[in-house]
């Protein structure tokens, strides 16, 4: 987002009162382009509209990468490229191989899981974040409403998120 | 959305405290100087930590003969110390996975210390794996990496190469879960910030966080996700080193018990840590609104219920030893109780059964002394629990012209006195640079949850509330 005074700002200082304000503005036909908090409000990515988010298939898939991975070092190292009897036991000794199948498959995913998850968030070590309100990481909710993507007026939107419960509004 | 909660609960926050309070109260700590006590907390750690490493260096350089081991007792305090470190090393993500899976609230003002400590502790328990091994410039060997000997690889089937993979699972996996859970915070602190050092750190790992709807929801998802793979994680770490002993046929160590009894004795110690250093946190950087009563009540039922089950695990590998009519065995488990070893057996009894008994009374669990005194109590019984199963069940060989008596020498202590350097001193480090509660987390929990919330925010609370 660019600051070019196309963006204001409703900001709301309670949870249950942005989420109430997010269907009001909704039902006056203004579209809204996003709503920043300092912590997660259940129901707010539903009520905004947003997809329901694919991160636990890519995590599952990242599982099944896992296991694959470590049963295939395993029985590489231990069937095919060296073999060695150990105990008498068959070369492929599958019950032996779950505790490290499973450690396996759990770091698959938490690192896979993980690296989607800034992926698609577009988050990486020293990116330069794009604050529209300071105090949205302290105790400030924070409705953003592009003008040039909303056939209401500039007027229309601040009156309606006036009207909606917000304590302050801003252009940036 | 908040949820209704029955106005009987406990507060989680007091003190009437409203969003931005509780930023300023916790990242008041990172952001001003630090304080005289931490000062000396810090330096006092540090010198610890600097003899530590000097015994640590002798004992590298000199190899591990400079320890009491002998040809009987080839394993003492080394593994004492790593399984002892390991099952403090549970608390941390047992609280944020496990807690989070629960939906238990209470958590959020306790998950960040802990997992840090946690995350101190796995790398306490590595260090004794590194010195034990002999020589740790070898330490790579037990990887499955290609090799100059015509590629011998790991043995897979060998419970100590499981180990490698769940310690160094467990320990990557929970330092992603808790930096994870500090990226938000990290964003307030950054956003606050007024020098440029702190400014430019911060937002190096801040990741750039704007908190929008559509990172949060993907965040809770992510956070979910990392703490349902991290509950059997946690279950199979002290599983697996378990079998350490369990897949031998030592006396005393072969039986099918140890996993779950481990795993008990884990959480046991781990949550006797956390209090001990939340009873110590909570009054030094005045957190008494966030770490309540309540939490200290909480964490006490916990070991009530964990040391119990350790208790029982006591007397079944008792009995078992004596209905599986082996005399090795049998004779194994009287030699702990009344051997030369008598007394570290009783201690750990006295220690693990009886004491976390006091906490049925809720004037004895909800006591800040008495709670302090007892969390120590509880980990020197780990202690001994683990001195007890590796040590009798060696010292008297098959042979009683081996038998023989295990004494520390003052490299076994000094190697001991620097895992407690390292923890200490990586413990004040994460205290003084990071924020100590989770934020976000506390904030999300607290309408409802916290005492004098305004009015006209509880009236529109219940408007939406479903």
């Amino acid at each position: 987002m660019s600051s070019t005074n196309n963006y204001i700002l409703g900001v709301y200082d309670d949870e249950d009162e942005v989420l109430h304000a997010v269907s009001e503005v909704k039902s006056k036909g203004i579209k809204i382009e996003e709503v920043y908090t300092p912590f997660p409000i259940h129901g707010l990515d539903t009520a905004l509209g947003h997809a329901r988010t694919r991160l636990p298939i890519a995590a599952f898939m990242f599982g099944c990468l896992g296991l694959v991975c470590a049963q295939a070092l395993i029985n590489y190292t231990m069937v095919f490229d060296w073999p060695m009897i150990i105990g008498g036991k068959d070369f492929f000794a599958l019950p032996d191989w779950i505790p490290i199948t499973f450690e396996g498959t759990v770091l698959f995913t938490a690192f896979g899981l993980v690296t989607t998850f800034c992926i698609s968030n577009d988050l990486y070590p020293g990116k330069k974040p794009e604050i529209l309100d300071i105090r949205i990481t302290d105790d400030r909710f924070v409705m953003a409403i592009n003008v040039d993507k909303n056939k209401k007026s500039a007027a229309d939107i601040k009156k309606a998120l006036k009207d909606s419960g917000a304590v302050e509004v801003n252009v940036k | 959305m908040s949820h209704v909660v029955s106005p009987i609960r406990e507060k989680l926050v007091t003190g009437g405290k409203s969003y931005h309070d509780v930023t300023h109260d916790i990242c008041k700590q990172v952001e001003g100087e630090p304080t005289k006590e931490w000062k000396w907390a810090f330096g006092i750690s540090c010198i610890i930590f600097a003899y530590g490493a000097y015994c640590l260096f002798y004992t590298w350089w000199q190899g591990i003969g400079v320890w009491g081991l002998n040809k009987t007792v080839g394993w003492a305090w080394d593994i004492t110390n790593f399984v002892w470190w390991v099952g403090i090393g549970h608390a941390g993500t047992l609280i944020s996975a496990v807690l989070l899976l629960f939906r238990q609230k209470w958590r959020t003002s306790i998950n960040r210390s802990a997992e840090a400590m946690t995350i101190f502790a796995v790398l306490c328990a590595a260090s004794f794996i590194l010195a034990h091994m002999g020589r740790p410039w070898l330490a790579h060997w037990a990887l499955p990496l290609p090799n100059a000997f015509g590629s011998l690889w790991v043995n897979f089937n060998s419970p100590l190469v499981w180990d490698v993979f769940a310690i160094s699972t467990y320990l990557s996996v929970s330092l992603l879960f808790w930096y994870m859970g500090l990226v938000p915070d990290l964003a307030t602190i950054r956003d606050r910030a007024t020098t440029k050092a702190s400014k430019f750190w911060y937002g190096l790992f801040s990741l750039g966080w704007t908190g929008s709807a559509k990172t949060w929801a993907r965040y809770e998802y992510m956070s979910l996700i990392l703490a349902g793979i991290s509950t059997p994680l946690v279950l199979s770490v002290h599983t697996i080193v378990s079998m350490d002993f369990a897949t031998s046929v030592i006396p005393g160590w072969h039986t099918t018990i140890f996993p779950p009894y481990f795993v008990a004795g884990a959480i046991f110690s781990g949550f006797a840590m956390v209090q001990t250093l939340l009873l110590i946190t909570r009054v030094v950087f005045k957190l008494e609104d966030y770490i309540t009563i309540e939490h200290i009540e909480m964490m006490n039922i916990v070991i009530t219920i964990t040391g119990s089950i350790v208790g029982i695990a006591y007397l079944t590998e008792f009995f078992i030893a004596w209905y599986s009519g082996v005399e090795y065995e049998s004779y194994a488990f009287i030699n702990r109780a009344t051997g030369p070893y008598w007394w570290a057996y009783w201690m750990m009894m006295t220690c693990n059964v009886i004491s976390p008994q006091l906490f049925w009374a809720k004037s004895i669990r909800t006591n800040l002394m008495v709670s302090f005194f007892l969390s120590i109590v509880v980990n020197v019984g780990m202690w001994f629990e683990r001195f007890v199963i590796i040590v009798t069940s060696l010292h008297r060989d098959y042979i009683p012209s081996s038998w023989a008596m295990f004494s520390p020498t003052m490299y076994d202590i000094g190697d001991y006195i620097f895992s407690f350097g390292l923890f200490f001193t990586l413990f004040f480090l994460f205290a003084k640079f990071l924020p100590v509660v989770n934020m976000a987390e506390v904030k999300a929990v607290m309408k409802g949850v916290s005492t004098n919330y305004p009015a006209k925010k509880a009236k529109a609370s219940t408007k939406t509330d479903e």
